[in-house]
């Protein structure tokens, strides 16, 4: 990963290449001040984060009214109003860490007779909740990588869902097939729905943003739809909408342990990052995708057909959503089966997926556990916090992350970096008409 | 840059008048075919004033059948007129607007012929306007940006913020005005870090709007939680109610229609002329349209681009603050997660639909608006139409309006596109 998110790195190593290990290693080194100096991606993502994480913990301590109170009587007693704001701070973050990372207290209940899988517990919930982000960041990323902004990873999530929840509760297959069946479904469902949008763009030259937005919403009142009626989705009997849950035999088997831990979904998720890596970096349809995002002139005149490199990069971008759909649906919990608000945030959680990992493979898959860990020690915080710390305090880290991370000048400005050469996110700027 | 979006592949090149002509004539046609004919027997009857308001107007019956058999027709007429002779701009949009409002009469008939109950027009239209007033403000919102160059993906989170701290705000000084006017600040500053961002630090506007949303949504819904679930105080659901213009009031139909709502319509109203006006002609609205459409001859000229588009970024954020403001204390009083449930998306679409023009994107608005009222009052007709795909159409519409089936739309052309001086 590191070669990608350092461009100085190969032009750094090149010159002592051949000179041995050791002035190698000192140029490492030299890199990693070079880097530090000059504020490089990975450093200004790291300060991104702690930025982020500085100002959520502000919010935190402001809104939290025994703070305030003790604020109030500050000069009466000082140190009672910096210790509780130091407490507020400590609980909700220590709770986020312990939740999602790992709890030193399960250390010593495993040397007393504990569960050594308990010591495992969080990371496990932290890898269930990356599993959907992963695959969301990688649709929004891989389309990316060919200049088009995916942000209708919502609503080809839902295509993806509905059609695995149908397959999941509708038909009776044997185990491993039933399984397979319903992973195929949601991918040919998502990848229905990201075709559609890179054909009317390749077609008509449309603007993808636009077309995505409205079929999100499309899609929203289509699984409204369908969730209102037995003769689709809803459950015979319900009154409210909910589809019937899927079989047993087309749920997960679990990895990490019993919901809301690590199924196989998350193995599925792993294997897409490799399988996206291998298609960006070594397949021609990948080389394909990165020249015609890079420069579309560029690409038609080297005799790429733009469109059709839109209409397929879509095609599996869209698939990447409805996977994801796939691992929320047959998870197995605890999401409840197919619901209106199975159409969650899965979505545009996916864009700041891709955003903070540069749309990269690797990049997309840390920042998948890094947002699927704040999103599972959030709920633990939540819990483990008085008066409570709400688990949407993980958004608002997420959302400032990203906009620090788009904006390298900003974090430069703050941390009085150097420039770097070449640094920063590469957006895909453009307005409306392409 | 055109180049790149002008593909190879164009099997659509049909003629746009033609195929408006065409749509013209099917949307004649299913008039006739679909609800004339599979119309039931008998009369639909209209109400044509609220009950309980002063001036009672007998209701309205017609024969549900032949309205629509006539409607229709006269739909097909437009239609092949539209083919045949090259009408002005002016004389296209009343055609849309008739050939639009014939479909909905026939609809309606369909929907009550041989119906106990009378659908009740006048509250029909009311409630079309209610619930397009978030959609007009999101869109004038969009105008402003979009029109100094500068793509506001980040509405929906200035509604959603909007109507956070005017609830708040409201609730807590107690006075409905403070909220309103905070939250258009509030909102205006979250159009100030779009600027910041967009403009200064030259941030893919889209990514950025769709990073302000999601931030929006969570620290509306952390704040939620924190302040307002432990303290009921401080979201008391408080709203303005309705104000009945002196005399305009009174008069039957129009009265309730236009002179009888929250304030939020009255300020609409003023904010569609100052923006279409001032937008389209003022030596202001000139200035902006310069810096959206050509920033560099507008910076040769003297102009100081980045100050515009910071001004009108801000602006917009605030006209967008207060259709915020209306989701709270202009309608149900209280604030929830979320509240602003796609409104934001939905005017964006408006403003799409609507060419970029304030009088175009109120008149989608509208159009948005009566779909989503329409939805309510054919489900109380127990109409055989799924109301989820009566509020699809919007979204729909707007697909077919990009790709360019019926015309295409264009935006600025430095819409997006961050200036640096040369």
């Amino acid at each position: 990963m590191s070669d990608q998110l350092t461009p100085a790195a190969p032009e750094a190593a090149k010159p002592d290449a051949d000179t041995g290990g050791k002035p190698r290693l000192r140029l490492t080194g030299q890199m990693i001040i070079q880097e530090i100096v000059e504020g490089g991606p990975v450093v200004i993502t790291i300060l991104a984060v702690f930025l982020a994480l500085v100002i959520s913990a502000l919010l935190i301590v402001f809104s939290d009214p025994n703070v305030i109170h003790a604020w109030g009587d500050f000069f009466s007693a000082p140190g009672n109003a910096i210790s509780m704001t130091w407490h507020s701070i400590a609980t909700a973050y220590s709770a986020l860490f312990e939740g999602s990372i790992f709890s030193p207290a399960t250390i010593g209940a495993a040397f007393h007779g504990g569960s050594i899988a308990a010591i495992f517990y969080p990371l496990s919930l932290t890898a269930f909740e990356a599993t959907p982000l992963i695959l969301t960041g990688l649709s929004v990323a891989i389309a990316f990588r060919a200049g088009l902004f995916n942000i209708g990873a919502s609503g080809q999530f839902v295509g993806g869902a509905c059609v695995a929840a149908w397959i999941g509760f509708a038909v009776h297959l044997p185990v491993v097939i039933h399984i397979v069946a319903c992973v195929l479904g949601a991918l040919v469902g998502g990848a229905i729905l990201g075709w559609i949008v890179g054909e009317l763009k390749a077609r008509t030259g449309a603007h993808e943003v636009i077309i995505t937005i409205m079929l999100n919403y499309v899609m929203y009142n289509l699984l409204n739809f369908l969730l209102s009626s037995t003769n689709f989705l809803q459950q015979p009997g319900q009154s409210n909408q909910i589809a019937p849950p899927i079989q047993q035999n087309a749920t997960f088997p679990h990895v990490g342990g019993p919901p809301p831990q690590a199924n196989v979904g998350f193995l599925v998720a792993l294997a897409a990052v490799a399988g996206v890596a291998w298609l960006l970096s070594r397949s021609t349809i990948g080389f394909q995708f990165r020249t015609v995002g890079a420069n579309p002139r560029a690409a038609r005149s080297a005799g790429m057909s733009v469109e059709r490199s839109w209409a397929l990069v879509m095609l599996i971008s869209g698939g990447l959503a409805g996977l994801a759909a796939s691992t929320i649906i047959q998870g197995g919990g605890p999401p409840p089966p197919l619901n209106p608000n199975t159409y969650g945030t899965y979505g545009f959680d996916g864009i700041t997926v891709a955003l903070l990992g540069r749309a990269r493979p690797v990049g997309v898959l840390l920042a998948g556990l890094l947002f699927g860990a704040l999103q599972a020690g959030g709920t633990v915080m939540q819990a483990a916090t008085t008066p409570q710390v709400p688990v949407d305090i993980v958004e608002v880290i997420q959302g400032l992350i990203v906009l620090f991370v788009a904006a390298p000048p900003l974090i430069r400005a703050i941390f009085r970096l150097r420039a770097a050469r070449g640094a920063g996110l590469e957006a895909v700027a453009k307005g409306w008409n392409g | 840059m055109t180049t790149l979006v002008t593909p190879i592949r164009q099997p659509l090149t049909l003629n746009r008048d033609s195929l408006a002509a065409g749509f013209f004539v099917l949307l004649g046609a299913i008039d006739i075919v679909v609800f004339g004919v599979f119309a039931h027997a008998g009369h639909a009857t209209f109400q044509l004033s609220l009950s309980g308001s002063g001036i009672q107007i007998p209701n309205v019956k017609v024969p549900a059948a032949l309205v629509c058999y006539v409607v229709g027709g006269l739909s097909v007429v437009i239609g092949f007129w539209r083919g045949i002779a090259e009408p002005s701009p002016r004389l296209k949009r009343y055609a849309i607007g008739a050939v639009i409002t014939f479909f909905l009469a026939a609809l309606l008939c369909w929907a009550d012929a041989g119906n106990e109950t009378a659908v009740n027009l006048i509250s029909l239209i009311q409630q079309s306007f209610t619930a397009s007033i978030p959609l007009v403000f999101g869109a004038l919102a969009g105008c402003m940006c979009e029109r100094s160059g500068v793509i506001n993906i980040a509405i929906e989170g200035q509604l959603l913020v909007g109507a956070f701290t005017g609830a708040i705000m409201a609730s807590a000084i107690g006075s409905l005005w403070i909220g309103l006017i905070s939250s258009s600040i509030a909102a205006g500053l979250l159009g100030l870090l779009l600027a910041v961002f967009a403009i200064t630090f030259l941030v893919d506007q889209i990514i950025l709007g769709v990073v302000l949303n999601v931030l929006a949504l969570g620290l509306t819904g952390f704040l939620y939680d924190r302040l307002m679930v432990p303290n009921a105080n401080l979201n008391a659901g408080n709203s303005f109610s309705a104000v009945k213009v002196p005399l305009l009031g009174h008069i039957p139909i129009i009265g309730p229609i236009f002179f009888d709502s929250t304030i939020f319509l009255y300020i609409a109203y003023v904010l569609i002329i100052v923006i279409q006006i001032g937008l389209f002609s003022t030596r202001w609205g000139l200035r902006v349209r310069a810096v959206g459409e050509h920033p560099t001859a507008a910076d040769t000229l003297g102009l100081r681009v980045l100050w515009i588009r910071y001004r009108n970024v801000v602006l917009g954020g605030m006209v967008a603050g207060i259709g915020g403001a209306f989701l709270t204390i202009g309608s149900v009083g209280f604030f929830n997660k979320g509240i602003s449930s796609g409104f934001g998306f939905i005017a964006l679409a408006a403003m799409i639909f609507g060419r970029w023009t304030p009088l175009g994107s109120v008149a989608a608005a509208l159009l948005f608006g009566v779909a989503d009222s329409l939805a309510i009052v054919l489900s109380s007709l127990n109409v055989p139409i799924p109301s989820n795909f009566l509020l699809m159409t919007p979204y729909l519409a707007t697909i077919v309006a990009v790709v360019g089936i019926v015309g295409k739309v264009r935006a600025p052309a430095a819409d997006g596109k961050p200036y640096v001086k040369a």
